[in-house]
Order: C-alpha cells, then sequence, then structure tokens
C-alpha cells in the first residue's frame, strides 16, 4: 500500500504553486506600492488606508446591502420552494431537483444577458406593461435588475441544499410532534426548520460568496458607472492598473468571505451541540 | 386534498418561469427575423447564419471545447492519483493537503483570478492559450479531488494488498482493482471539472491574452450592444449542456429498466417450462 503514497507528489508541487503562491503573492502586493513589477518595492499600508476613502467605503457598504438583500430574498423564495418540493413523490421531486439545478450549469453571462433584453426601456416588460396601457418603467442599470440578476442566479445554489437536509428529515419526528400536541406552526418551526438550519446555512453560504464577488452581473445590468467590490478589484487590474490596491481590496474580500464561512460553521456546531 | 395543492403547484411554477423565463426570451429571440428585442417579426435563421460565418465567435468556441477537455483530462488525472494517495498519506500532511485543496473552492473566483494572473505575470509567461489553460486546470482539479476523495476513503484499505499479494503489481493494482471502484466518483468529477471549464468567465478573463478568448469573454465583449448572433450561439450552447444533463440522467434510468427487462426475459422462458 505504501507504494501509493507517491502518488500525491505532483499534486503537493502543483498546490504551492498554483495555489499557495498566488495567494501570498496577492498578500505581497497589498502591503507594498512600487508598481506592477516586483523589483523596487517597498512596504507600505498605504493601500488599506485608502480603502477608508467615503468612496470606497460606501462601494463595500452598496456590496454587502445588495448582497444580503439577494440571500435574504433567495432564502425566503428558496425555502418555500425547497420546502413544496419536498411534498410530492419522489420522482417528481428528482424531476423538479433536475429543473432546479439545469439553469446553475448555464453560463451566468448568457443568463443575464438574457435579462437585458427583458428589462431594457424598450424590452419585452415593457411592452407587455405596454399592452396595458402602462407608462414604460425604466429598470435597466437600477439597483432592481442588479437583484433580479442575483436572484436569478442565486436561486438554485440555496433550494438544493435546503432540498437535501429537508429531505433527510425522518417524517416520524413530524408525527411525534404532532401527537405530542403541537400544532402545524409549531411543528414546522420547531422541528422541521430546525433541522433544516445546515442546509440553510450552506445555502446562505454559498449565495454570499457569490453575491459579493460578483462583477459580471452589476456591470451588466448596473451599468458601467455601478460600482461593487468586484467591479472596483477588476477596474483596479483591467483598466486603472493599480495592482497594489487591487490586491488590497482583494484580501479584504477574502477576509470577509472567510469571516463569514467561519462564523456559519460556528452557528451550525452549536445548533448541533444544543440538539 | 386535491384543493389545497393547487397553491404550492402555482407558486413552484412561478419559480420555474422566474428561472427559465431568460433562458426561453434567448432561444425564442434567436430565431427572429429583426434585430428588435421585443417585435418577433419572423421566423429566420439569419443570426445562426451569422454565427457560423462569424470567425472569432468560431475561434472562440474551438478554445471553449479544447480547454475544456484538456482541463477536463489532466484534473481528472491529476485530481484521482492525489485522491488515491491522500488516502494512504500520514494524518497531518493529509489534513494539509485538503486545507489546501479546499481555498480555491472556497475563494471568491475573482481572488483566484487575479492571484493566478499576478502568478503569470511575475513568471514573465506570455498570457494567452497555455495560461488559461493551466488557470483551468488550476481551478478544477480541487472538485475532482473533493468528488473523488470520499469514495477513495470507503474503500477496503486491503484490496490492493489483496490484489498485489496476488502477483499483481502496484501499476496493475492501480488500474485493474482500484480505478474500476471509483467509477462513479470519477464520473462527477469529469462532469464538473468539464462544465466548470466550459462556463467559466471570470478566471479566463483575467488570465488570458493576446486575443485568445473563450466563448463567455465573446459574450461579454458583445453584450456592449445588442446582437441577436448571442441569442443563437447561447441557445446552441444551452441546448448542449440540456441534452447532456438529461442524457446523463436518463440513461442510468434506461439501463435499469433494460435489465429489468432483459431478466424478465430470462426468466420468463424457465417460467414456460415449469408450467
Amino acid at each position: 500500500m505504501k507504494h501509493f503514497v507517491k502518488l500525491i507528489r505532483p499534486y503537493m508541487v502543483w498546490a504551492v504553486v498554483m495555489i499557495l503562491v498566488p495567494l501570498l503573492l496577492i498578500v505581497l502586493y497589498s502591503v507594498t506600492t512600487g508598481g506592477n513589477d516586483l523589483i523596487n518595492i517597498q512596504f507600505t499600508l498605504e493601500n488599506f488606508k485608502k480603502m477608508t476613502e467615503p468612496i470606497y467605503v460606501a462601494v463595500f457598504v452598496k456590496s454587502f446591502q445588495l448582497g444580503l438583500l439577494s440571500v435574504g430574498i433567495c432564502l425566503f423564495l428558496g425555502y418555500i420552494l425547497a420546502y413544496l418540493i419536498t411534498k410530492f413523490s419522489e420522482r417528481v421531486q428528482s424531476l423538479l431537483v433536475l429543473l432546479v439545478t439545469i439553469p446553475m450549469w448555464i453560463n451566468t453571462l448568457l443568463r443575464t444577458y438574457a435579462w437585458i433584453c427583458l428589462l431594457s426601456d424598450n424590452g419585452i416588460i415593457n411592452a407587455i406593461l405596454g399592452l396595458f396601457g402602462l407608462e414604460p418603467v425604466t429598470m435597466m442599470y437600477t439597483d432592481f435588475a442588479v437583484v433580479i440578476g442575483l436572484v436569478s442566479d442565486l436561486l438554485p445554489f440555496m433550494v438544493i441544499p435546503i432540498h437535501t437536509s429537508l429531505c433527510k428529515i425522518d417524517h416520524s419526528l413530524h408525527e411525534a410532534a404532532m401527537d405530542l400536541g403541537a400544532n402545524r406552526f409549531q411543528t414546522f418551526w420547531r422541528v422541521t426548520f430546525k433541522l433544516s438550519i445546515p442546509g440553510v446555512l450552506n445555502g446562505i453560504i454559498m449565495t454570499f460568496l457569490l453575491s459579493i464577488s460578483t462583477f459580471v452581473i452589476p456591470k451588466l445590468l448596473g451599468g458601467g458607472q455601478y460600482m461593487l467590490i468586484g467591479n472596483l478589484i477588476e477596474n483596479q487590474f483591467i483598466s486603472v492598473g493599480d495592482w497594489n490596491f487591487g490586491s488590497a481590496i482583494s484580501v479584504i474580500l477574502a477576509f470577509i468571505i472567510l469571516i463569514a464561512i467561519t462564523s456559519m460553521k460556528r452557528i451550525d456546531k452549536d445548533e448541533i451541540e444544543e440538539e | 386534498m386535491k384543493k389545497k395543492k393547487i397553491a404550492p403547484v402555482i407558486y413552484i411554477i412561478l419559480c420555474f418561469i422566474f428561472l427559465y423565463l431568460p433562458i426561453v426570451v434567448t432561444m425564442v429571440y434567436s430565431f427572429n427575423s429583426s434585430k428588435s428585442l421585443t417585435k418577433f417579426e419572423s421566423f429566420s435563421l439569419r443570426w445562426y447564419e451569422n454565427l457560423f460565418s462569424n470567425g472569432e465567435i468560431m475561434n472562440a468556441v474551438y478554445v471553449s471545447v479544447t480547454i475544456a477537455l484538456l482541463a477536463t483530462a489532466i484534473s481528472t488525472i491529476l485530481g484521482t492519483i492525489t485522491a488515491i494517495g491522500l488516502s494512504k498519506s500520514r494524518k497531518v500532511l493529509k489534513e494539509v493537503i485538503i486545507n489546501v485543496n479546499n481555498i480555491p473552492i472556497m475563494n471568491p473566483d475573482i481572488v483566484t483570478a487575479i492571484g493566478l494572473m499576478i502568478l503569470f505575470s511575475s513568471m514573465k509567461m506570455e498570457k494567452g492559450y497555455l495560461t488559461m489553460l493551466l488557470a483551468h486546470v488550476a481551478f478544477c482539479t480541487p472538485y475532482v479531488i473533493t468528488s473523488v476523495y470520499p469514495k477513495v476513503r470507503n474503500l477496503d484499505p486491503n484490496l490492493a494488498n489483496a490484489a498485489m499479494d496476488l502477483g499483481a503489481t502496484p501499476f496493475q493494482a492501480l488500474t485493474k482493482v482500484i480505478l474500476p471502484m471509483l467509477k462513479e466518483g470519477i464520473f462527477a468529477g469529469v462532469l464538473l471539472a468539464f462544465t466548470m471549464s466550459f462556463d467559466d468567465f471570470v478566471i479566463s478573463y483575467f488570465v488570458t491574452g493576446n486575443g485568445v478568448s473563450n466563448i463567455s469573454i465573446i459574450v461579454y465583449n458583445m453584450t456592449k450592444r445588442t446582437n441577436p448572433t448571442i441569442n443563437a450561439l447561447s441557445t446552441l450552447v444551452i441546448l448542449v449542456i440540456v441534452i447532456t444533463l438529461v442524457v446523463i440522467n436518463v440513461i442510468p434510468i434506461m439501463v435499469r429498466k433494460k435489465r429489468e427487462r432483459k431478466a424478465i426475459l430470462i426468466e420468463k422462458p424457465q417460467e414456460l417450462k415449469e408450467e
């Protein structure tokens, strides 16, 4: 059996070069100045200080607001959808789950592009409103468009983990709760919902991670002026060329997500210990 | 009972409309003869002709497909041998590698992307096809490992020893005994790697250069003006993905049914004899 231990060596080298070194480079760039070449670097915390400027603080606040709003909407819509799906026979359930997953496999960019056709001033939704004699509504390049794009992109990531954990719940627990005198609401809240918390947390982590780091959806649906953390990073690397500042923002973004994941995991652990 | 079920069905239908509306709209308008996104004038294949005569787009399709195939092949091999090696490694080493392996899965795409971008530029590598391929292998391999490793852990640890005691070389034990038992996990890894690579935009966008672009990048560059050729392209991409998913989900059922039918056919003659 010892023969197979050697098999991990190629990946160890690969992981160091392609995973660890890039991360270290980002950290290195974030605490230095001196342009994009590593020849004449100087250590500094200027890049992080720059982030406290009001324009950049506003970008972070906006990203959080829209991210949390989208996660909230996904949680509400997704939980109900996942819950209703579990009420069907197993065959129908697997079909419905497949239908939820198909959009996940289709490129975000293509689906977001399609929303432009729907939401633009002379788009399909306004054409339908026109049929009822309503004034056209400007939806493109607003928060509304960005949130719609985010929710439709992220909803499956919320539904699947919740559905998985709802399916695992032993049905006799509901009967037991009912027998012990709980009404339907109590049974749902104190048994079903409580046992589905791992799925809910997984869904929240996935959707939050994706919504806070996106730059395609705000760029296409929010227009060029629209700035979220993702767009800010893209700008620094592609148009402005300030890799040091861009790296500093990325470090903060990675840090935010690390905190989000660990705190969610802790909640999950506490819940289990409480049982 | 029947009355109660109407509301849930309506809710589920509304959710699916929300998820599928953009996809359906894209498909329908790819057959529109005019450039309008609202008025469907008449059926035409004009945009498909445009698509196939557009060298830039065809080149992007070629890049997407070849990168996805190569990245899938490389990351499947690398990921599978690593997963096998991991199960035999010391605990500390195993945990370190698994944690490092989780970094690209948990990190936002954009952070992975700029990390690789900085890496390639500091190694003075020219950005293009090769950098894109390396980056794709880098983000696909972790997914292959996470889908194969659990299967390896479930294997009987004495299996390979038994094979070698019976005279198999370590290589034979690997290819004839262990790999066939990991089929399912490897297959899941292949599917995940291929679709991740084929769909990727963010990472490809940052690590490519010199005019090498895949489908997503082309779409991103074309969305600045309305262009129904994108609709034609998305329709084809969506069809390919949906057909693949359906085939993957339906084939196991068909195979099972066929086996059952065969079993009946085999059993029936015996029954006849008995009669």
